[in-house]
Parts: structure tokens; sequence; C-alpha cells
């Protein structure tokens, strides 16, 4: 008798996690991971926060492993609405917020997509021309139709921001869109904030729902309330927004998978059905979110000395990453590139667009032992004072003739 | 940082869309949860008398919650390693906790392991591998119609359904003999279409306590492959039978041992009362190893567009634990001072009903095993219980033991007395 699986086909191999383990399995001195998107320190290091330390101590082991609510931690979900929608808002006040903990910014992605299509079912998302992979995944999953909309201009290595308002304009009323609030991913391609009002008005004539995936608030520029500002913005004009949050990068809580979701509703009844459908979504998943980085989040983001320790140590991780693309920019301009590689200072975040092409990426790999995905974003969080130098050349080598 | 005027636009004469309603208005809110409507009654409940016995958690004699001391040594460890970073996990979750999760539901020696045969993944506890079993089977099995027990847990339901998937129910409970409905099991099973998946609880039974005897599970083994259904396992309560974690293994083992497939998810949550971590694995066990490859490929692909990752904390404390023999030993020997405080909850139960001369066949209570145990109790008895005597149970009449003590039996004692006459046919 054969296996019921015969059938089963072999999953294609995630790109991103592919290019790591291939770096891991090159032997050469010299290899450079600007990989995957999670932060290192000047060393290559991977970091765990001082506060994260510090909340971890005084946790450990004080506390009984209970199941949370169904809609997570009351209290890290309280903190976590503070940093989107601003620590005196009034829509926490009033309680309009529907909001659950969740796993991380895909968990909330996810749930948000779910609930997009059990409560909205003829509604479709519009999705950026890049985005992160993975964004594609969720929706798909959660059997919601996508559309894109044009995000990226590559001459320009900038906004194509003509063609995104073209795009807004022609979008049937009420469409969906997703939006990266901070620090595009991959293409670390941000609106201005003249542009970001632009948006949000033809959002408001259009009556378009904006969801903001915010996965780097305080990562981008070092300050979240700056990063917020998109957000800010369209609460501002009046829109009924959702949000995703991840607290994977900026607390450096990634295999914690500490998230949360939120939807702004029309007033308090409204949030609590709203809330009540997304635990319900939540719980034929996995029942109720895990425990340990919530507790990680509210013990650091309740305790004032230990948020302001963080919001020091945030600062820190952007503006090595700040610095850094200085540094690559200047080098590459040191070596007598004549290709303008503005665009890496422009671009802000983890990521930076390169312009690299497929080919050349190829050559980084195998001639100089760098790895990183072949649509050529680097991730800044790799790049080190170290290794810069060597980075810098060999782009220089393998576009000089471009 | 300005000050922030919720009226104020830089671009004036903004159009308000005619609708400038929320696009989710419509939402209705959805229906509580019975089993947190219990528990919510219970925590509003002022009553010094009130009794528990509702959601399945593990309370001491003192009615508190547990922390294993095994556990707490594992977390200081872990708090105290600094060369420990909080990454992201592979899609699959910590390889180590894997490794050991299988061992220890297939055995060591499991020639389903040896031949590479078995793909596990750490999922979140076991809604979490419930789900992703169900997708599972959704996206890559053949046949779309689950069996699940009647009664069986209250969310079981909702991961297949969730799944796209059709659900059927096999008989299992027998309220007048409060024992296992095994004719009419088979029968049921017996009459269901080929291929078609049964969902059975590896060993006790939520809501009923009540578990196949090994000859049994022999039985409805034979039963399986001869029909080719489909077996998956929810264990969620390894160790708590029998007190010996190999024991309570035995009805999945049984289904490896013939070399037939099958689909097992595994929770952590109260052999090693981890709730709140939402530690578990899924695995599946293949005919061989290229399918199991190939198995735990998709599963990525399931598991990514949801969470991307599982959480590390509480899979890090069971490797530390499972893989130290000396904690392992320890664990053991927490995990059977709960099992036996059940025991003896249910002895205590049990004897003070027969002391106090309450009508009815109470052997029930001694004759289930885990956690709950299926009181017989109807919906108008558990109703007049609460409203009387702040005793606090799904309307199923289903008791968390584990909510007793020794000061607490004489009140459930009492309450059940009076009850009883309220008797109606169930």
């Amino acid at each position: 008798m054969s296996s019921w699986w015969r059938s089963v086909e072999p999953a294609p191999k995630d790109p991103i996690l592919g290019v790591t383990e291939a770096f891991l399995a090159d032997p050469s001195p010299d290899k450079v991971n600007v990989g995957v998107g999670a932060y290192r320190d000047d060393n290559g290091k991977p970091v765990v926060l001082e506060c994260v330390r510090e909340a971890e101590r005084r946790i450990a082991g004080n506390l009984k492993m209970e199941y949370l609510p169904m809609g997570g931690s009351v209290n890290m979900v309280q903190e976590t609405l503070k940093l989107a929608y601003g620590e005196n808002s009034e829509f926490i006040k009033d309680k309009r917020i529907a909001a659950v903990q969740s796993l991380s910014g895909t968990g909330a992605c996810r749930l948000f997509a779910d609930f997009q299509k059990r409560f909205r079912p003829d509604s479709q998302i519009y999705i950026p021309v890049p985005t992160w992979a993975n964004h594609h995944n969720i929706w798909r999953d959660a059997q919601v139709p996508q559309r894109s909309y044009h995000y990226y201009l590559p001459e320009t290595r900038g906004l194509d921001f003509a063609a995104l308002m073209d795009d807004v304009k022609n979008a049937p009323d009420g469409s969906f869109f997703l939006l990266h609030a901070c620090a595009h991913n991959p293409t670390g391609v941000d609106p201005t904030e003249v542009q970001w009002r632009e948006i949000s008005y033809q959002f408001k004539v259009k009556g378009h729902f904006a969801f903001f995936d915010m996965a780097y608030q305080g990562f981008a520029s070092g300050d979240p309330e700056r990063d917020a500002k998109s957000i800010r913005i369209f609460l501002n004009d009046g829109h009924f927004i959702g949000i995703s949050q991840s607290y994977a990068k900026n607390m450096g809580l990634y295999g914690q998978r500490v998230g949360c979701l939120s939807v702004l509703c029309e007033d308090e009844k409204q949030a609590v059905a709203v809330k009540s459908q997304l635990q319900q979504l939540a719980r034929r998943m996995y029942s109720n979110p895990p425990l340990h980085g919530a507790l990680i989040v509210s013990t650091i983001l309740g305790d004032p000395d230990l948020k302001k320790l963080w919001l020091k140590e945030v600062k820190v991780m952007a503006d090595r990453i700040i610095g850094m693309r200085t540094a690559l920019r200047e080098s590459l301009e040191k070596r007598g590139s004549t290709l303008s590689w503005r665009h890496i200072t422009d671009q802000i975040g983890m990521f930076c667009y390169s312009g690299l092409t497929p080919e050349q990426v190829d050559r980084l790999t195998n001639e100089y032992h760098i790895y990183m995905t072949r649509n050529g974003r680097i991730s800044m969080a790799g790049v080190t004072t170290g290794n810069v130098g060597y980075l810098a050349n060999a782009i220089h080598e393998v576009t000089k003739s471009a | 940082m300005d000050s922030r005027d919720a009226n104020s636009s830089e671009t004036t004469n903004v159009p308000v869309n005619p609708s400038s309603d929320s696009v989710f208005s419509h939402v209705p809110r959805a229906p509580e949860i019975p089993i947190y409507a219990v528990m919510t009654a219970c925590s509003k409940d002022p009553s010094p008398l009130k009794l528990n016995l509702g959601m399945g958690v593990y309370r001491t004699e003192d009615g508190k919650p547990l922390l294993l001391n095994v556990v707490r040594r594992a977390e200081e460890i872990l708090v105290n390693d600094r060369t420990a970073v909080k990454e992201y996990l592979p899609i699959t979750g910590l390889p180590e906790f894997n490794k050991l999760s299988s061992i220890l539901i297939f055995g060591a020696d499991s020639p389903a392991i040896k031949e590479n045969r078995v793909t596990t993944v750490q999922c979140l506890s076991g809604t979490g591998s419930l789900r992703i079993g169900a997708d599972f089977l959704a996206k890559h099995y053949h046949q779309d119609v689950v069996y699940i027990p009647e009664p069986t847990y209250s969310n079981h339901p909702n991961f297949f359904i969730a799944a796209g998937l059709t659900l059927r129910k096999y008989r299992y409970y027998n309220p007048q003999t409060q024992g296992l409905d095994f004719q009419c099991l088979l029968e049921d099973l017996g009459s269901a279409p080929s291929g078609a998946t049964v969902l059975f609880h590896a060993c006790a039974h939520n809501p009923t306590g009540v578990d196949p005897t090994l000859e049994q599970w022999e039985e409805i083994r034979r039963l399986i492959r001869c029909k080719g259904l489909f077996p998956f396992f929810d264990c969620a309560y390894q160790g708590f039978v029998s007190g010996n974690l190999e024991e309570d293994a035995h009805s999945v083992r049984m289904f490896v041992a013939d070399g037939g497939e099958c689909i097992v998810v595994q929770s952590f949550s109260k052999n090693m009362v981890l709730y709140g971590e939402r530690v578990g694995a899924l695995s599946i066990v293949c005919k061989n190893a290229d399918v199991a490859s190939r198995s735990e490929s998709q599963l990525k692909l399931l598991i990514r567009p949801m969470y991307s990752s599982p959480p590390i904390h509480g899979a890090a404390i069971a490797v530390s634990i499972m893989k130290n023999r000396e904690m392992y030993d320890e664990w053991t020997i927490e995990l059977k001072a709960m099992r036996n405080r059940l025991m003896s909850t249910r002895q205590q139960l049990y004897e003070a009903l027969l002391q106090r001369g309450t009508p009815g066949d109470w052997s029930h209570i001694i004759k289930h095993v885990g956690l709950f145990t299926y009181s017989g109790l109807s919906e108008e008895q558990v109703a007049f219980m609460t409203r009387e005597y702040h005793i606090y149970m799904p309307a199923n009449g289903r008791m968390n033991m584990a909510g007793l003590s020794l000061k607490t039996v004489p009140h459930l004692v009492d309450a059940i007395h009076a009850a009883v006459p309220m008797s109606t046919s169930k």
C-alpha cells in the first residue's frame, strides 16, 4: 500500500532563507551576508537589547504560565496602541480601537486578511509592487483576491508617485490597500510627508480602506513618533484604518512572535464587536497567543526607565544603519563609480534596493561571496565598518561596466 | 513633537466620502464562547464558596495555578544564558524540540523515527497543530470528510471547518453506561467512506474522561487499517492517565507499529504546564522518508502565511527539560504528582458521594481518566448548582477534577446531592 501523500510536491524553496543557507555553507573567510532582515551590530552579531534582558530577568520563573485571554495581553496591547495611535490618542480613550495581540506582523496581517475575507467577502487587496513576498502568501491563503499598485520606479530607484496615485484613483471606490507605514520592505523607499498627505486625501475621495503594515517603527528614523507619521496623517483625516504592528525588529523579539492587530471603529460598541470576531478567527488558528514576548513588551513599555532605555537602544540601531548607508555610498563614490548611489542614503530602514540585476547579484555571490536576494535587496543591517569597503569594492567591480 | 488637533488637515476642503461609516459597521458581535462565558461568570461571582470546575487548567490542592519546579529551573537557565539569542526560529520551529517531541510520543526506538518517516514541526500548542494538520489535509489529501467523536473538545470542529473540510460525528460516549459506546463507535467508523480522516484522542478524552482499553484500541486500529481510514491523533494529556509518559502513548504507538500512516498533534500545555507559551508539535508519520520530507516542505508553506515561525520561549523550556536526564526525571515526578492528585481527588469525591448516600451510580468518577469527568449531570442540574452553590462548569456537566480539593469536595457533594432530585430524563 502506498502513501496517502505520494502526490505531495516538494515545496519551492523560500528565496530569502535559501540565501542564508547558502551563506552558512560557504567556507570563504570573506563572506558577507546582506540577505536576511535581522539586525546585526557592527561586529556582525545578533543583538539582544539590554532592556529585553532586564525584562526577562524580572519575569523569569515568577509567573505561572497561564493562558492569556484570547485577545492576548491587555497591557501589551494598550502600550502597543499608544505607539501607533499616539500616547494621548482620543481613539484609545474612547475605546474605539478593536485590538488583539497577534503572532508578530505576519499573524496580524493574516488575522486581518481572514477578517476581511469574512466580513467584506467581495473585496480584494491592493498590494504594492514590490512588497515583502509573504504578503502575497498571506492574502492568498486567506482567499482574498489581490491586485497590485505601482510603487517602486527602477529608473529613479525611488517612489513611482504619479503611477501610484493613478492606481489609487483608478481603483474602484472603497478598495482595500496595503500600505507600508515606514521603511518599505524590500525597497526602503517611503513617500514623503507631503506625498502621504496626498495619498490620504485621495483615499478619502475614493473611500478606500488603508491597512498599514508597520514592522519597523523606531527602526526607520530612530524616532517612533516620526516613523508613525503616515498613520497619524490618515487618522487626522478621519480614516478608519487597520494596523499590523510587530516587535520583531524594533525590540529584537523576532523569535517571540509579538505583535498587534488593530482596527479603528466608529465607536466602542463596534470595537467590541470587531474584537470579538478577531478573537474568533484567532481561536481557530491557535486559540490564544504566546505569553513570553507579550510580558517582555509590557514590562518594558510599562516601566518609564525601561522604556527610555528601549528608545535609546532603538535609536542606536537605526543610527548604525543610517551610518552604514552613508559609508556605503561614500565608499562607492570614492572608488570612482560613475553611477548614482544616492538612493542608498535616500532609502530608509533595514533594506536598500540597490538596483543590481540578478546577474550582478550572482557575480557578487560567486566571485565575492556576498549574499543577498536576487532582486538586489541589501540588508543594511548586515553591513559593518569591517565589511563596507569590501562590499563597496565588489559592487563597484560588478557594476562599472554597466 | 507637534500637538495633534484631530480636526486639522493641511489639505483643506476634504470632501467627505458620502459613506463616512466604517467599512466594518455591519460586523455583528460574535457569540460568547460558552466555556469562556462560564469562566467570566465565575470570576465575577463574589461568593467565597465558589468552585471553578470549568476550564481545563491544573490547580493545586490550594486552588492555585502551578509552576513546575523544573520549568522554573529551565527558565533560569535560559535567562542566564547570554549566548541565547532571540532570532527567528526556522518555519518548522526549534529542531531539537521537534526531535525530542517526536521521541516523546513515538518512543526512542520507534521504527518510523529510525527510518526518517516522520516529520515533526513545532506549532502553537495543540490547537495550532490541529489547524495546520487540518490545512494540510485540506490541501493534500484526497478525502475531505473528517470524523470527530461525539462529544469532543469544543474547539475541534473549528479547525477542520476553517480548513474547509466536512465534519461527521462518530458515536463515542454512552450516557447510559457513562462509558465508551464501543459497538456504535465501530459501526460508525465501519460505515465511513474510504479514506475518511478519523480524529482520536490519544488518551484522557476531553470532555468525557472515557478512553478505550488497549484491546479496544487494537480493534479500532484493525478497523481503521482495514477500511483505509486515516487516523489523526490529538494528544494533549500524555502522562495524565497512567502517570507514565510511555504508557499513555500506547494508542499512538500501536498505529505506528503497524507501518501505517497517521497525523499526531501534541500539546505541552497541560503536562508541562506551559499553557501560555503555546508549545506543541504536529507530526506526520509517512510511508517513507521522501514523502515525509516533501510533506515537511509543504507544511512550511502553510505555516509561513499564518505566522511565519513559532514562538521560541516555551519550546526552549521544553528542550531544556527533555534533553537533560535529571530534569526529565524531575518532570516525570512532578507530572506524576499532578496525576496522583487528580486520582485521589476522584477517589475522595466518589467516596464522599457514597457516604452521603447520594442516589445514582457515581463509579464513573473513578473510572474516568485525565483531567475531566463527564459528571452525568444535566444542563438544568448544572444551572441549579451554579445558581445555588456557586459551582461553575460547562452545561455539558464536564467537571475539571483539578479544580477540586479535599477542602472543597464537601461543598461539591452538597451541591450534587441537592441537584440530583431535579433529574429529568437526559
